[in-house]
């Protein structure tokens, strides 16, 4: 199993996720509420689909909380 | 005539902007921009966590309010410029206000890494609203850079102690084309209406409103205060003097009564 480092933390990726897109929508995330990097580069969400997840790449994943 | 703040491509005619943080529910966060007639809302972006996901804090922003995201928790320039592209790349529009800060006990803001962000993020097309420690100098810099407007701090983040900083704000209030929002450490309604007194163009209150014991009544007092301040304002303050000055006639008094 492929291990990748989302948000700081290394986790082994479950057998069925293959693309960011795969990820996202395993963890249960709602694709219009979270924002992707992806090793370090902003993934837009068209291009979700087609980035594969290999071992030690790195994701952050973001979304919007309250702030002033 | 109607008395519009246009600012960032948009009219704005609520001045008094409301951060979304620390409210005890986005329901009372939502009831309590309603309360206050927002049109300018303030977000943060955090990781996610995956184990305890809460709800999208966008839900809870009422249409027609804007969003504008702030770069909290970003230390220096360059993070505050990933903060902005990011959440760009996530809907949020072209709306940033920088801030920058290093210092972990006070929030302060650095200045120089401000004016850094705000030249790069300005050229990337964003609407930058920089947060700054009040200096003339720098308000001009930013303006310059091309700001859509500056805030400088009446006192520390969620302090509630006021414009403490007053003297400043009025000197940039005076010489600065830009329009200046006070932002952070106002925590009465009475804070917030001394600072469209001396012309400040809006402020952005979150703590004071969010902790209060009833956000969504304090949210409503924060918008009357910053109102009644701008139409002072508008209207003109009066002179002081040191003595009394009798409202009431100083002729006609009955005689004084026979013991």
């Amino acid at each position: 199993m492929a291990k990748v480092r989302v948000n700081g933390r290394e986790i082994s990726l479950k057998a069925n996720v293959k693309t960011v897109l795969d990820f996202v929508l395993t963890e249960g995330l709602i694709p219009d509420d979270v924002v992707v990097e992806y090793n370090s580069a902003i993934l837009p969400r068209a291009y979700w689909g087609k980035t594969k997840i290999n071992e030690g790449d790195r994701l952050e994943i973001l979304s919007f909380v309250g702030g002033g | 005539m109607e008395d519009i703040l246009t600012i960032g491509g948009e009219k704005i005619r609520n001045r008094l902007f409301v951060g979304t943080g620390k409210f005890p529910s986005i329901e009372i966060m939502r009831k309590a921009l309603l309360a206050a007639r927002a049109e300018v809302a303030t977000v943060a972006l955090r990781r996610v966590d995956l184990k305890n996901r809460g709800t999208n804090i966008l839900s809870g922003i009422p249409s027609g309010c804007r969003v504008m995201v702030n770069t909290s928790g970003a230390r220096n320039a360059e993070e505050a410029l990933r903060i902005a592209r990011l959440a760009r790349a996530g809907g949020l529009g072209n709306w940033v206000k920088i801030e920058i800060t290093a210092d972990p006990r006070y929030l302060l803001p650095d200045n120089y890494e401000t004016l850094k962000a705000t030249e790069l993020l300005t050229k990337e097309g964003f609407s930058c609203f920089p947060y700054i420690n009040p200096d003339l100098v720098l308000g001009r810099q930013l303006a310059e850079a091309g700001a859509e407007a500056v805030m400088p701090l009446g006192s520390p983040i969620g302090s509630n102690r006021g414009l403490k900083t007053e003297e400043m704000v009025k000197i940039m209030v005076e010489e600065l084309k830009v329009p200046i929002i006070v932002d952070a450490g106002l925590g009465k309604p009475s804070h917030a209406c001394k600072c469209m007194e001396i012309g400040c163009a809006a402020v952005l209150v979150n703590t004071a409103i969010a902790t209060a014991s009833d956000p969504i009544n304090m949210a409503k007092a924060f918008s009357l205060a910053v109102e009644s301040g701008r139409i002072a304002f508008l209207t003109g303050l009066p002179d002081t003097f040191h003595i009394a000055r009798a409202s009431s006639p100083l002729t006609g008094f009955l005689d004084t009564l026979e013991e």
